[in-house]
C-alpha cells in the first residue's frame, strides 16, 4: 500500500468511498440531465426544487466532513462549525448583495436595501471588495480559516481540550450570533441578507445557474472529500489520529501536538466556509440564525449517526438526518424535535459507530476492526 | 404664626388677589381641620352640617362648589377625605331628582353606589339618573392640598412622607403654610428631610438673597430630583448672559451644591450597577450551580441542564394554576415541588441514559442535548409554545426605597437572598452529611473511592439528582425574572457553562465568585456598550480567560485533576 501511487491510494481500499464515489458521480451527472433535457411532467423530469434540496444536501454533506475531519479524526468536537459556515455564507451573501445594484428596493448602486434603510451613507469597509467575486471567493476561504487559525492557536496552545474546547467553540458561536443580530453590525441585522439577484452574472433563479450550482457543490464535495481523504490516509493524517487515541502519549514521542490540531481546525473551517458558500446561493436567504447553538450540535449528530471518523458516513448521516428533517417539518412537524431528540439518545447509546458502523456488521465478512473512542 | 405670613406675602410675584385670598383661606381651614379631627371625633351636628355641605356640592357652579368644600372641612366628618378624593377623581355623582350625592364606580351602564354618610353600599343605580360632579383646575388644586394636609396628619409615615412629595410637586403658598405648620410637630426623620427640602426649594423664590443661600446650602446633596431641577435653573445661563439668579455668591452656592448632588448621585448609580450586577450574577450562579455539581463530580457536561430549569419554572406555574388563592404562597410552596420534579426527571435521565456512557464525556454532551429537545417538545405539546403568565407574589413586588436616587426591587433582593441559602445548604449538604462524603470522594478518585465501598453507581445517581433538583429551584427564580416558555432553558445554559468554567470545575466558591463577577462585569459594561454587546465583550474576555487558565479561577488541585 504504502508504495502505490497516491491517487490509487485515495480510491482504492475501502469499499464505503468506491460507493460514496460512485454514487456522488452518478447523482452529479444524472440529476442535471434529469431536470434540463426532459419536460415538465415527464416521469424521469427532476423538480427544481428536488435538484436545489438535493444541492442542499450536498452542501450539509461538506460540511459533516469537516466536522468529522476534527471530530472523528482528531478528537476535537466542535460546537463552532455552524459559525464558519455562516461566514463563509456571509461572505457569499455580501457578494450577491453587492450585485443587485440598483434593482433593490430602494435602488441605490451601492448601498444594499438595508443600510438605505438605516440611513447610512457611505459603504462600512468591510464591504469593500465584495463586488469582485474573486474576492468573495477569497474572503470565503480567509475569513473562516483565519478565525480557525486564531481561535485554534489560543485554544490548543494552552492545552483546552474535551468539554471545555466544545464549550468555548459554543461560546465563541454564540458571541458571533448576538453579533450578527445587531443591526449596527452592518450584516443586516436579523434579516440578514436575502433577495439575491444575479451571481456571476446569470440570474440566480435560472435553470441553467441552478444546475450550475448543484454541480459546483456536486464538485466541491468530491474535491473536499478526496482532500480530507488525502489527509487522513498522508503521515500528518496518522499523527493526528495518534492524538485522537492518546494525546499526551503523541506528545512525548516528539510531536507537536498543538500545530497538527490547529492546521485540521483551520482546514476544516474553511470546508466549512466553502459549503457555506455554496449554501447560500441556493437557499437564497442568509441570516444570524445560522448561527445558532443548535446548528453546531445538529452538524455533530449527522457524522454520529452516520458514523464518524469514517468521512462518508458523515455524508451518509448529514443526508438521510436532512431528509428525514425535510419530511417530518413537511408533514408531522410537531413530531421532529422528538424525532431528533430520540435520534440523539439511541445514536449514542446504540450505535457509537453509526448506520455505517451497522451496515459494515452485517455486510462485513471480517469483524470491523477500526477503533473509534471519544 | 407671623412667620407664615411674613413667607407668604414675600413671595415675588404673587399679588395677593380675591382668588389667592380664597385659596389661602381654605389653606388656614385644612390646617384647623386637621387639628380639629386629631383632638376629637366626629359628633352628631357635625354629621348634620356635613350632610348639608354635601349637598352643596350638587350643582355646577364651582365658586359654589368651593365653598361646599370648605364647609365639608369645617364639618370634620370622618369622612369628608374620602369625599374630597372622590370628588378629585371624578367619582362623586349627585342623583337628578333628589340632588343626593353619592360615591360611585361605574360598572358598564350602571353605577355602584356608596353613602357618603355612612360609606355603606347603597346598591346600583342607572348612569343615567345621575349627574357627575366635575371639578376644574383651581378647585383640584384647592382639593390636592386639603388632602395632602390630611394625609400629614396621618399616623402612618409612608403616608406623609408621599404628602409632602405630593405638595413638594406644586408648591405654593398653600402647600409652603401646610409644610410649615407640619415641620416642628413632625417627629420622623424621613418626612422631616423631606419637608425641609420642600420649604427650601420655596425658598430659592425668596426676594432676600441671604434666605435663598441659606435655602441653596440647605439643599446641599439633596437628591431629591425638583432640587435639582431647581438648582440647575438657577446657574443656566438664559441667551442675553444673565442668570436667573441674581446673586454672585448664591450662584456659586448653587454651582458646589450641584456638584455635590452629582458626586452623591453618581455614587449611588454606581451602588445600584452594583447590586444589579450582583442579582444577575446571583441568577447566573442559581442556574450554573447544579451543572457544577453534575459537571465537577461525574464529568458530564448536561445540556439538559436548562431544561431541568425550565421544567421548575413551568412548576411554579402549575403550583399557581392549583392554589389561585394563595399566589403569595405558591412560590414557597413552588421551591420543594420543583426540587422533586427536575431531581426525578434528573434521576432518570442518569439511570435511562448517563450511566452507559460513562467514560464518554462528548457523547453523553449529545444525548443529554436530545433529552433537552424532547423536554422542550413536551414543555410545547402540554402547554403550547406561548409563554405562560406566572405571577409575583405581593411580597416579592414593590421597591426598597433607600433614598430618591437609590432603590432596590424586592425580586431583585430576594434572589441574591435566595442564592445565598441555596448555596448554604449545598454547602452543608457536601460537606456536613455523608452523602456530600461520598461525593466528593468519587469527584476526587472514582476507581479508589469504588474500592473503599463506596457504591459508585448509587452516589451518580443522587449526585445528578441533586444537581438537577437544584437545577428546579433555579427555575422557580427565573419565573419570577423572565418569560417562562420552552426557550427558557436555552437563553441561560451557555451563560451557565461559562459561570462552571470560568469558577473552575468542582468548586462550589469557583462558581459562586465566577457568577457574581461575572453578573457585575455585564452591567457594568451595559451602559457604555448596551446589552447584547456587553454579553459579547463578556463572552470574549472569557474565551481569552480560558486560554490564560484552561482550569478556570480555582482550579481542582491533585493527581486527579489531570484529565
Amino acid at each position: 500500500m504504502q508504495t502505490s501511487h497516491p491517487a490509487i491510494r485515495l480510491l482504492a481500499g475501502e469499499r464505503g468511498t468506491q460507493v460514496f464515489l460512485a454514487l456522488l458521480l452518478t447523482v452529479g451527472v444524472a440529476a442535471p440531465i434529469m431536470h434540463l433535457a426532459f419536460p415538465e411532467g415527464s416521469a424521469l423530469h427532476l423538480s427544481s426544487y428536488t435538484m436545489t434540496l438535493m444541492g442542499k444536501y450536498m452542501t450539509y454533506a461538506l460540511l459533516a466532513i469537516a466536522v468529522d475531519l476534527v471530530w472523528g479524526y482528531c478528537g476535537i468536537l466542535s460546537l463552532g462549525h455552524a459559525a464558519f459556515f455562516a461566514l463563509g455564507g456571509y461572505a457569499m451573501g455580501m457578494y450577491l448583495m453587492r450585485q443587485i445594484g440598483t434593482r433593490g428596493v430602494y435602488g441605490d448602486p451601492v448601498l444594499p436595501d438595508f443600510m438605505v434603510f438605516l440611513n447610512w451613507q457611505e459603504l462600512p469597509w468591510f464591504w469593500h471588495g465584495f463586488d469582485m467575486f474573486w474576492f468573495a471567493a477569497l474572503m470565503v476561504i480567509v475569513v473562516p480559516g483565519l478565525l480557525a487559525l486564531a481561535f485554534g492557536w489560543l485554544a490548543f496552545r494552552s492545552r483546552v481540550t474535551g468539554v471545555y474546547l466544545s464549550i468555548i467553540t459554543q461560546a465563541l458561536t454564540y458571541a458571533l450570533m448576538l453579533a450578527f443580530f445587531r443591526n449596527d453590525m452592518g450584516f443586516g441585522g436579523n434579516n440578514g441578507l436575502t433577495d439575491f439577484k444575479d451571481i456571476l452574472g446569470a440570474n440566480i433563479n435560472a435553470p441553467g445557474t441552478r444546475v450550475a450550482l448543484f454541480v459546483a457543490s456536486a464538485v466541491a464535495l468530491g474535491l473536499g472529500y478526496l482532500a480530507c481523504r488525502y489527509i487522513t490516509l498522508s503521515r500528518a493524517g496518522r499523527v493526528v489520529q495518534a492524538i485522537r487515541d492518546a494525546e499526551s502519549r503523541t506528545r512525548f514521542i516528539g510531536y507537536r501536538v498543538e500545530s497538527y490540531k490547529l492546521w485540521v481546525f483551520a482546514f476544516s473551517a474553511v470546508l466549512a466556509g466553502i459549503a457555506g458558500a455554496l449554501y447560500v446561493p441556493q437557499v437564497g436567504i442568509i441570516n444570524p440564525s445560522e448561527f445558532q447553538p443548535i446548528n453546531s450540535i445538529e452538524i455533530v449528530i449527522w457524522v454520529a449517526v452516520g458514523g464518524r471518523g469514517t468521512l462518508y458516513g458523515a455524508v451518509a448521516g448529514a443526508v438521510l438526518v436532512n431528509y428525514a428533517k425535510t419530511y417530518f417539518t413537511a408533514t408531522i412537524p410537531e413530531l421532529w424535535l422528538y424525532a431528533l431528540g430520540t435520534l440523539f439518545v439511541i445514536v449514542t447509546l446504540f450505535l457509537p459507530k453509526g448506520v455505517v458502523g451497522l451496515a459494515d456488521k452485517f455486510t462485513s465478512r471480517e469483524p470491523a476492526a477500526r477503533a473509534v473512542t471519544a | 404664626m407671623t412667620n407664615i405670613s411674613c413667607t407668604l406675602f414675600a413671595v415675588p410675584g404673587a399679588s395677593p388677589g380675591p382668588l389667592f385670598l380664597a385659596r389661602r383661606a381654605l389653606g388656614w381651614l385644612a390646617l384647623l381641620l386637621v387639628v380639629g379631627m386629631l383632638a376629637r371625633p366626629a359628633a352628631a351636628a357635625e354629621s348634620t352640617s356635613f350632610e348639608q355641605a354635601l349637598g352643596h356640592l350638587a350643582t355646577a357652579n364651582f365658586k359654589q362648589k368651593e365653598r361646599a368644600v370648605g364647609e365639608l372641612l369645617d364639618a370634620r366628618h370622618a369622612n369628608t377625605r374620602a369625599v374630597l378624593n372622590a370628588l378629585l377623581e371624578g367619582t362623586l355623582y349627585y342623583r337628578k331628582d333628589d340632588r343626593r350625592v353619592f360615591i360611585a364606580a361605574a360598572q358598564d351602564a350602571s353605577l355602584r353606589l356608596l353613602d357618603p354618610l355612612t360609606m355603606s353600599d347603597a346598591g346600583t343605580a342607572e348612569a343615567s339618573d345621575y349627574t357627575k360632579i366635575t371639578t376644574n383646575n383651581q378647585l383640584r388644586k384647592t382639593l390636592k392640598s386639603a388632602l395632602a394636609s390630611f394625609d400629614l396628619a396621618d399616623p402612618d409615615a409612608n403616608v406623609r412622607l408621599a404628602a409632602v412629595n405630593e405638595l413638594m410637586r406644586s408648591l405654593d403658598a398653600d402647600s409652603v403654610s401646610i409644610l410649615r405648620a407640619r415641620q416642628s410637630s413632625e417627629k420622623n426623620d424621613a418626612v422631616r428631610t423631606a419637608i425641609s427640602t420642600g420649604l427650601a426649594i420655596a425658598d430659592l423664590d425668596s426676594a432676600d438673597a441671604a434666605v435663598r443661600l441659606a435655602a441653596v446650602e440647605q439643599l446641599e446633596g439633596s437628591l431629591n430630583p425638583e432640587a435639582f431641577n431647581r438648582l440647575s435653573a438657577l446657574v443656566t445661563k438664559a441667551d442675553d448672559g444673565s442668570y436667573a439668579e441674581p446673586d454672585e455668591n448664591v450662584r456659586n452656592a448653587a454651582r458646589a451644591a450641584l456638584n455635590e448632588i452629582d458626586n452623591w448621585r453618581s455614587f449611588y448609580r454606581t451602588l445600584e450597577t452594583l447590586f444589579f450586577g450582583l442579582s444577575l450574577g446571583s441568577v447566573l450562579v442559581l442556574a450554573a450551580i447544579g451543572l457544577a455539581i453534575t459537571f465537577g463530580v461525574m464529568g458530564v457536561i448536561n445540556m439538559a441542564h436548562g431544561e431541568l430549569m425550565m421544567l421548575g419554572a413551568y412548576t411554579t406555574y402549575v403550583i399557581q394554576l392549583l392554589m389561585p388563592q394563595h399566589i403569595g404562597a405558591s412560590v414557597l410552596v413552588a421551591i420543594p415541588v420543583a426540587f422533586l420534579v427536575a431531581g426525578g426527571v434528573g434521576v432518570l435521565i442518569e439511570r435511562g441514559i448517563m450511566r452507559f456512557l460513562y467514560g464518554r464525556p462528548l457523547e453523553t454532551l449529545l444525548a443529554t442535548f436530545g433529552v433537552s429537545l424532547v423536554l422542550q417538545q413536551i414543555v410545547r405539546d402540554i402547554f403550547t409554545a406561548n409563554n405562560r403568565p406566572v405571577e409575583t407574589p405581593a411580597w416579592m413586588a414593590g421597591s426598597l426605597q433607600i433614598n430618591e436616587a437609590f432603590s432596590i426591587t424586592y425580586n431583585r433582593l430576594y434572589v441574591v437572598l435566595f442564592m445565598l441559602i441555596v448555596f448554604a445548604i449545598l454547602q452543608l449538604v457536601l460537606k456536613k452529611t455523608s452523602l456530600g462524603l461520598k461525593v466528593r470522594a468519587v469527584a476526587q478518585n472514582r476507581a479508589m473511592a469504588k474500592s473503599m465501598g463506596v457504591r459508585t453507581e448509587w452516589v451518580d445517581a443522587l449526585t445528578f439528582g441533586l444537581g438537577s433538583g437544584i437545577a428546579g429551584v433555579a427555575g422557580v427564580a427565573l419565573s419570577q425574572l423572565t418569560n417562562v416558555g420552552p426557550n427558557l432553558g436555552q437563553s441561560y445554559i451557555i451563560d451557565s457553562f461559562m459561570v462552571v468554567v470560568f469558577g473552575g470545575v468542582g468548586n462550589l466558591w469557583g462558581t459562586l465568585i465566577g457568577g457574581m463577577s461575572l453578573g457585575v462585569v455585564n452591567q457594568a459594561l451595559e451602559p457604555y456598550a448596551g446589552a447584547v454587546l456587553a454579553k459579547i465583550l463578556v463572552l470574549i474576555a472569557l474565551i481569552l480567560f480560558i486560554q490564560r487558565r484552561p482550569r478556570g479561577l480555582f482550579p481542582q488541585k491533585g493527581r486527579a485533576a489531570e484529565n
